[in-house]
């Protein structure tokens, strides 16, 4: 075929045509497999904000709600825990939360709107694992550090505002979802403040 | 009469596609070296195992239910009720492990005897090819139980691929179809594993083996035996019948046919190996938590992590890599240069003797210090972190890339022993 004797020039001309068309035409088709790989509407509905009854919640007491299929922790934090947290700076990341884990009004000191009650997702930062709350036995952990949070996949360390701690994998602090208080004892998890 | 039947049938076959040459090609009157060891199991092992896992595999589809609601109960169905399904099950679950045992080995014998070197880079490359899509194929029908071992094994791989600067967020958001993993992210890791992944590792597998014919088997003394035509006297090469492919252009030494010889003593091999697969599937079909893990017997809870999780032994060596780097991008990389560099074994060994019998004792050291590596990896990769096992991890993991490092060095101008003229044995 390429030894043909005539019109090699045209021959060439329609041979790169056909192929540019033919790619063209492959990349189209491929649009569709591809997209369909990304979240369905069902999927993408499927977020609807959630409320965590706090009445009943003791001190040090930890509990897990749903939201987006992920785990959220509601975080009864003690004096004690709160007069900890202030000690830590060294040891951290990201001590001031600089970097965009939380909404606005989290990107404070205990990353949190009130300072005993800590709402976090409970997803570590590394490879999306849940981390092991320890309430008493973290010191294992980090020397003289109390309660924070052990992610069992890669052992990656939290204090008890979610703030990573060094030298583990875990690049950043903890993600505060997006809450408000509803009213004393109520939290709505996936929603700021005023959003409808 | 009988047989002038079956001779015309043949006859009539032969006319109209190839098959007594492909027969005769790659089999009878394929030129196999004289001195293969046990080492030279493994491959048709390998392929023994495939045909178990396509076979078993089809039998647990028609039972199993692709679904987050259905997939856990479809299991204990299939264990409990469906008659043999737990034979069925089991074959397929241990034939998970059996085949990276026997893959393995198989690699390891080509690092032995240096059958990744030229002319045999491409059989390597496409063993490698094998390799990856059988991590992929494994790792995707670990999720199909829907266990908690399934799922959050799959959480923490397919997070791996968010460690990627830019498109990270949504390249693992594209990968699981939703926010987190879901039955969306189930459904298509069950088409993968069964449709997809083995059309491309029987694929694979074929061109892999066409390689290997086209260039020949190498041999524990990395000697070729096939010569330049006329180089060899007469009363010095095979007795037997090679097809013209193999003898036409080359004068074949220390050989015989693939068929009978190899046929039979692989038989040996096939028996040994299924006296060890049976006693696995009825007598520690969980292997002791190592095959089947204690966390997939429930089921998927995204809220709650296992107190422990460690991914399926035949990974763990790469994970602890992972694992001993205290930075998420950088862990990722290594993780994946852990895999990537292998391939490029043939071309960082630059010595042009191939067997570990010929080459210096610095070659000898550092296999042996690879392979003990390799083995501390895997079994740190099993157990919880602590920061005295992490540094372990770390000098381990130097040296896993050390050994391809120092490869490279030495092999430019190694201190080899003789090569012998003819195989030894």
């Amino acid at each position: 075929m390429s030894n043909a004797p005539d019109n090699s020039g045209r021959r060439k001309f329609l041979t790169l045509t056909t192929g540019v068309v033919g790619a063209i035409g492959a990349a189209a088709v491929a649009v569709p497999f591809v997209k369909s790989w990304s979240p369905s509407e069902k999927a993408k509905a499927a977020g609807a904000p959630v409320t965590v009854d706090i009445s009943k919640i003791q001190p040090g007491q930890l509990i897990r709600v749903e939201w987006r299929g992920k785990p959220v922790w509601v975080v009864s934090r003690t004096t004690k825990i709160l007069d900890e947290l202030g000690t830590l700076d060294a040891k951290l990341r990201d001590p001031a939360s600089e970097e965009a884990q939380q909404p606005e009004y989290a990107t404070n000191a205990l990353r949190s709107l009130k300072s005993e009650i800590f709402v976090a997702v409970g997803i570590c930062t590394h490879l999306g694992c849940s981390p092991t709350y320890l309430p008493d036995s973290f010191s294992e952990q980090v020397e003289g550090v109390e309660s924070g949070f052990f992610c069992p996949c890669h052992g990656s360390k939290f204090d008890m505002a979610g703030r990573v701690f060094q030298n583990v994998p875990a690049p950043l602090n903890l993600v505060i979802p997006p809450h408000h208080y509803v009213s004393e004892s109520q939290i709505l998890i996936g929603l700021d403040k005023g959003d409808a | 009469m009988l047989k002038k039947l079956v001779l015309d049938g043949i006859d009539w076959v032969d006319a109209r596609i190839p098959m007594t040459e492909t027969w005769n090609k790659h089999l009878a009157q394929y030129p196999t070296p004289v001195n293969f060891n046990f080492w030279y199991f493994f491959g048709s092992l390998a392929m023994l195992v495939l045909v178990n896992q396509i076979l078993t595999g089809i039998w647990l589809t028609m039972h199993y239910n692709p679904s987050a609601e259905g997939a856990f109960a479809s299991i204990e169905y299939i264990m409990r009720d469906v008659p043999y399904g737990w034979l069925l099950r089991y074959m397929h679950s241990t034939g998970a492990s059996a085949f990276f045992v026997v893959i393995y080995l198989h690699m390891f014998r080509g690092l032995i005897y240096g059958s990744y070197q030229k002319p045999r880079e491409l059989i390597w490359v496409f063993g490698m090819l094998i390799f990856l899509v059988l991590m992929a194929e494994a790792f995707m029908g670990y999720l199909l139980p829907w266990g908690q071992m399934s799922f959050w094994g799959a959480q923490v791989i397919i997070s791996l691929f968010g460690a990627i600067p830019i498109i990270g967020d949504d390249l693992t958001l594209w990968i699981r179809g939703d926010y987190v993993i879901s039955g969306a992210t189930l459904n298509r890791f069950f088409a993968l594993h069964v449709i997809a992944l083995p059309l491309a590792l029987v694929g694979l597998v074929f061109l892999h083996i066409i390689a290997l014919h086209e260039v020949g088997s190498n041999n524990p003394d990395g000697v070729e035996i096939k010569r330049k035509k006329g180089s060899v006297p007469e009363e010095e090469k095979s007795k037997f019948t090679f097809h013209k492919q193999y003898s036409e252009h080359k004068d074949i030494v220390d050989a015989i046919p693939f068929h009978p010889y190899f046929t039979v003593k692989d038989i040996m091999g096939v028996s040994f190996f299924l006296i060890c697969f049976a006693t696995v599937i009825f007598f520690m079909p969980e292997g002791g938590g190592y095959l089947l893990e204690a966390p997939n017997f429930e089921p998927a809870n995204g809220l709650k992590t296992p107190d422990h999780i460690a991914p399926v032994w035949y990974y763990t060596p790469y994970y602890a890599i992972l694992r001993a780097i205290p930075d998420k991008l950088l862990g990722v990389i290594f993780f994946g240069g852990s895999i990537a560099i292998l391939f490029l074994l043939p071309w960082l060994d630059r010595c042009s003797v191939k067997s570990i019998r010929y080459r210096s004792w610095k070659h000898k050291l550092n296999i042996t210090q690879f392979t003990i590596c390799f083995i501390v990896l895997g079994v740190l990769g099993s157990l919880p972190v602590t920061p005295l096992l992490t540094t372990v991890a770390q000098v381990a993991s130097v040296g896993y890339f050390g050994f391809f490092i120092a490869l490279w060095v030495y092999s430019k101008n190694e201190k080899t022993k003789p090569l012998p003229t003819r195989l030894t044995h």
